[in-house]
C-alpha cells in the first residue's frame, strides 16, 4: 500500500482496495487450516488501543494479529492513565517508546486516528473514529458482497438508516464507489448529511422503492438517543418506514442479501427472522472480518518486516 | 516603563521623515508632548532635539484599535496576561484593545473591569479597554451591573458575553435598551445555541466528509437577523462580533439600508482561511465561529470593502499548547491574531486591490474607536491630534513562526505559522512614546 496507515477508505485506490480483498482471500485459507497461524509478523508488536468499548472489533483485530504471529497488547483506555487526563499525544509517544509497530485505534472522536498518525511512528489502523470512518468494516463488507454475489462491479447496494452519524456508512459509500458498486443511501432527510448529494451515491427517502432494485441491503444501527434530538418522531414510526420487516423482505429479489454491521437491535431495524435467514450475511461478516484485518496488517506491517514470506 | 511613568516622563520628540499618510501624501510628522505637533515643512523646522526616524517607504496609520481581544487575565495567565497580550498588540500596530469579558472571574463587575484596566495601564503598551459582560457570570439569565461598569474608572462602553450568545430575546432587548443610557453598545456573539449543539466545523461538504458535527451558517444568521430587528425596534446600538458567512453580510447590508444602528466586525482569519484546512483534523484551525467556505470569504472581503462590515477585529484567542495538541472535538476554539492582523489585511484586502490604506485606517482604527467610544484613538494623523500611530512597511514580508520572536504572546496557536505574509510593523507610538521601534518592543 502507498500509505503507511489505513485511516480512511477515501485514501485507497481501486487497485489497493482490490489488493486488500485478494490478500484477504489468501488469508481466509489460513483460517481453514488446523494450525491457523502464519509466521509473517513474528517479532512485531501490534497494540489495540481502544478508547471505546467494542469487544467484537477488538477481538477480531486481536485474532488477526495473532494469526500472523504478532505480539498483541490490548490497551483499553478505561482504568489507564488516559482516563486520568493523559492526552492522546502522550499515549502515542508512550506506545512509540514501547516499540509498537502497529496501532489499531478505536476512538469516540472523529479524526483521532489521523491525529495519532501524526504523533506515532508505527502504522495506524483506524478501527472506528467517532462519526468519521471504520475502513476495515467497509473492506469486510465489500469482501462479503464479492464472496456472496461473485462480483462487485455493477452490484446495487442500499445502505439504510442513520447515514449522518454512521462511520460504517461513510466508509462503505466511498470504498464501494471506488470499487464500481452502485450505492443508494436510504434514510429520512434528518439522518442524511446536508451535502450527501456531493457523495458518490444515490439518495432516497423511500425504502420500499429502493428494495426491489437492490442486490444488497445493508442495515445500520439506529441509536435510540437520536430520538431525543428529534431526528425522527418515534421508534415505531422509524421502524415502519425504514425497518426491514418480513413484509418488506418479499420485495427483495431472490438473490439479494441482507447485511448488518452489528450489533443489531432485532425488531426495530431488522426482524429476527431475517437476521437468522440464509439471506443474512451477519455471521459471514464476522468471519471475513478476521481475514480482512489479517490482510490489512500483513500489507501494512509485513512488507517492511522483510521476512516471513507470503501466505 | 508603565503608562503612568510614561505620562510623567517627557518623551523625547520624534521626527518621522518621509512617511506616507493613508491618503498617499508623503510628509514629515513631529511627535512631541504626546501629540502630533507639526506636519510637513513645519515639522522639520520645529524638530530641534528630536530623534529622527527615516520612514521613506513606510505607511503611517493611526494606532490600530481592536474591538475584540482575549487577554485571559485574570484566571488563565498560563495562556496570556494583560502584559504579554498588550505587548503583542503593540507589535501588531495596536494602541488600544478591548479585553473580552470571559475571564475567570468573569468581568461582570466594576471591580474586575477596573483590575483589567489598571493592569493595562501599568503594562503601558497600549490602552486596554475592558469589555463588560452583559449577563452575570455570562450565565445568560440576569443582566450584570452595566451601569456600575460604565461609571467605573475603566469607563466600559462595550458589553459582550462573547464566547456565548445572548440568546434569550427578551434579555437581549433589555440589554440593548439599557445601555442606551450609558452610551454603550452590545457586542453580540451570534450563535444560536440549539442549532450548534456539539458543533465542530462549518456545516458543509468538509464537515459531512470528516464526520464532524456541522456548524450551520444559519445559526449565526438567525441571531443577527433577530438582533437587527430588536435593535431597530428599540433604537439602540448593536455590534455583531466576528461575522463569518455570506448570509450574515447580506442581512447586515439590508439592516443598514433600513437605518438600523448596527455595526459589525470580521476577523483576519475569516478573510483568508477556509474550512477545508481542517482536512487533517489539526485543531489549530478550530475557531468560533468556524472557518467557512471560499464563497463566504469572498463575501466577507466584499462586505469589508464596501463598508457593510465596519471593522476588522482580531478575536485574538490564546490557548496553551495542550489545549490544541489533542483530538479536534476536545480542542479549544480560537487562534492568535494581534501580531498578524495587519499583514493578513494587507494580503487579503490591500494587495488584492480591494481596499486602500485609507480604508485600512478606517476599518482598523477610526471605526473600531468610534464603535467602542475610545477617546483619543482612531483620530486623523494631523497636528493637534494625539500621537497614537503605527509605521508599517508594506514592501517587507516575513514568514510567520509560531514560537518566540516576533511573537510576544504567551501562546503559539497561530494558523499562519509557516506562511509568508506581506508587511512588517516597524514602529508604534502610544501618545508619542514608542512601544515598538525597528520592529522590536521598547
Ligand atoms: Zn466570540
Amino acid at each position: 500500500m502507498t500509505t503507511p496507515h489505513l485511516l480512511s477508505t477515501g485514501d485507497l485506490s481501486r487497485e489497493e482496495a482490490l489488493g486488500i480483498l485478494d490478500t484477504a482471500s489468501e488469508m481466509a485459507r489460513v483460517g481453514d487450516r488446523s494450525v491457523k497461524k502464519l509466521p509473517t509478523l513474528r517479532g512485531l508488536t501490534v497494540v489495540n488501543l481502544f478508547f471505546e468499548d467494542s469487544t467484537r472489533t477488538r477481538t477480531s483485530f486481536e485474532l488477526a494479529a495473532k494469526r500472523l504471529s504478532a505480539d498483541v497488547i490490548n490497551f483499553s483506555a478505561k482504568g489507564s492513565s488516559v482516563s486520568k487526563g493523559e492526552s492522546l499525544k502522550d499515549t502515542a509517544l508512550t506506545l512509540q517508546a514501547m516499540g509498537a509497530d502497529g496501532i489499531v485505534i478505536r476512538h469516540a472522536a472523529s479524526g483521532a486516528a489521523r491525529r495519532l498518525a501524526t504523533w506515532a511512528q508505527g502504522c495506524v489502523v483506524n478501527a472506528g473514529d467517532g462519526t468519521h470512518e471504520h475502513p476495515t468494516q467497509a473492506l469486510l463488507d465489500a469482501y462479503t458482497i464479492r464472496e456472496r454475489l461473485g462480483r462487485l462491479e455493477g452490484v446495487r447496494v442500499a445502505i439504510v438508516g442513520d447515514i449522518l452519524h454512521s462511520r460504517v456508512a461513510r466508509s462503505n459509500v466511498f470504498l464501494l464507489a471506488t470499487l464500481g458498486v452502485e450505492v443508494t443511501v436510504v434514510a429520512p432527510p434528518t439522518l442524511l448529511p446536508g451535502t450527501v448529494a456531493s457523495w458518490p451515491c444515490a439518495v432516497s427517502y423511500d425504502l420500499d422503492e429502493v428494495l426491489p432494485k437492490s442486490d444488497v441491503v445493508m442495515m445500520l444501527r439506529v441509536q435510540s438517543e437520536r430520538m431525543d434530538d428529534a431526528f425522527f418522531p418515534t421508534a415505531r414510526e422509524y421502524s415502519r418506514r425504514y425497518g426491514l420487516d418480513d413484509e418488506r423482505l418479499t420485495r427483495l429479489a431472490d438473490h439479494a442479501i441482507v447485511m448488518h454491521p452489528g450489533p443489531m437491535i432485532r425488531g426495530m431495524e431488522i426482524s429476527a427472522r431475517i437476521a437468522d435467514s440464509a439471506r443474512s450475511t451477519i455471521t459471514d461478516q464476522v468471519t471475513n472480518g478476521v481475514s480482512v484485518r489479517m490482510a490489512v496488517l500483513y500489507l501494512l506491517l509485513g512488507g517492511s518486516a522483510g521476512e516471513g514470506g507470503t501466505p | 516603563m508603565g503608562t503612568e511613568d510614561r505620562a510623567a516622563a517627557t518623551p523625547t520628540p520624534v521626527l518621522v521623515r518621509g512617511v506616507r499618510l493613508p491618503n498617499g501624501v508623503q510628509t514629515d510628522l513631529l511627535l512631541r508632548d504626546g501629540a502630533i505637533a507639526a506636519e510637513g515643512a513645519g515639522a522639520v523646522d520645529d524638530a530641534v532635539g528630536a530623534d529622527v526616524i527615516d520612514a521613506s517607504g513606510l505607511v503611517a496609520l493611526p494606532g490600530l484599535v481592536d474591538l475584540h481581544t482575549h487577554l485571559r487575565e485574570p484566571g488563565r495567565e498560563d495562556a496570556e496576561t494583560v502584559l504579554t497580550g498588550s505587548r503583542g498588540a503593540a507589535l501588531g500596530g495596536f494602541t488600544a484593545v478591548h479585553a473580552m469579558a470571559n475571564t475567570e472571574p468573569v468581568a461582570d463587575t466594576a471591580g474586575v473591569v477596573e483590575q483589567v484596566w489598571r493592569l493595562g495601564r501599568s503594562a503601558g503598551y497600549c490602552d486596554v479597554r475592558p469589555v463588560g459582560a452583559v449577563t452575570r457570570g455570562l450565565g445568560g439569565e440576569q443582566l450584570a451591573e452595566l451601569g456600575a461598569m460604565a461609571d467605573s474608572a475603566a469607563q466600559v462602553r462595550v458589553f459582550s458575553d462573547d464566547g456565548k450568545c445572548v440568546d434569550d430575546p427578551l434579555l437581549m432587548r433589555r440589554a440593548l435598551e439599557y445601555v442606551k443610557a450609558l452610551g454603550g453598545v452590545i457586542a453580540q456573539h451570534a450563535q444560536e445555541p440549539r442549532l450548534t449543539v456539539g458543533a465542530q466545523l462549518n456545516e458543509g461538504v468538509v464537515s459531512d466528509r470528516l464526520g464532524l458535527t456541522g456548524w450551520p451558517a444559519v445559526a449565526e444568521e438567525a441571531i443577527i437577523a433577530r438582533d437587527c430587528l430588536l435593535a431597530e425596534h428599540v433604537g439602540a446600538r448593536l455590534h455583531i462580533c466576528h461575522v463569518s458567512t455570506k448570509g450574515s453580510v447580506r442581512i447586515l447590508r439590508d439592516a443598514k439600508s433600513r437605518g438600523c444602528q448596527v455595526t459589525a466586525e470580521v476577523t483576519p482569519h475569516h478573510l483568508l482561511l477556509t474550512d477545508d484546512l481542517a482536512e487533517n483534523y489539526d485543531p489549530i484551525y478550530k475557531v468560533n465561529p468556524p472557518l467557512r467556505t471560499a464563497e463566504d470569504v469572498a463575501a466577507l472581503r466584499e462586505g469589508l470593502a464596501d463598508g457593510t462590515i465596519d471593522c476588522v477585529a482580531t478575536d485574538h484567542a490564546p490557548h496553551p499548547v495542550e489545549a490544541k495538541e489533542t483530538e479536534w472535538c476536545q480542542a479549544a476554539m480560537g487562534m492568535l491574531g494581534l501580531e498578524t492582523a495587519l499583514s493578513v489585511v494587507q494580503h487579503t484586502m490591500v494587495d488584492t486591490g480591494l481596499m486602500s490604506w485609507e480604508a485600512v485606517a478606517e476599518r482598523m482604527s477610526h471605526a473600531p474607536a468610534r464603535i467602542g467610544r475610545v477617546a483619543d484613538h482612531g483620530r486623523p494623523l494631523r497636528p493637534g491630534e494625539p500621537a497614537n500611530l503605527t509605521l508599517h512597511d508594506p514592501a517587507a514580508s516575513r514568514t510567520v513562526t509560531s514560537v518566540g520572536a516576533p511573537f510576544a504572546s504567551k501562546s503559539t496557536n497561530t494558523p499562519f505559522a509557516g506562511m509568508t505574509l506581506p508587511g512588517r510593523g516597524v514602529a508604534t507610538f502610544l501618545r508619542g512614546v514608542p512601544t515598538v521601534l525597528d520592529g522590536n518592543l521598547t
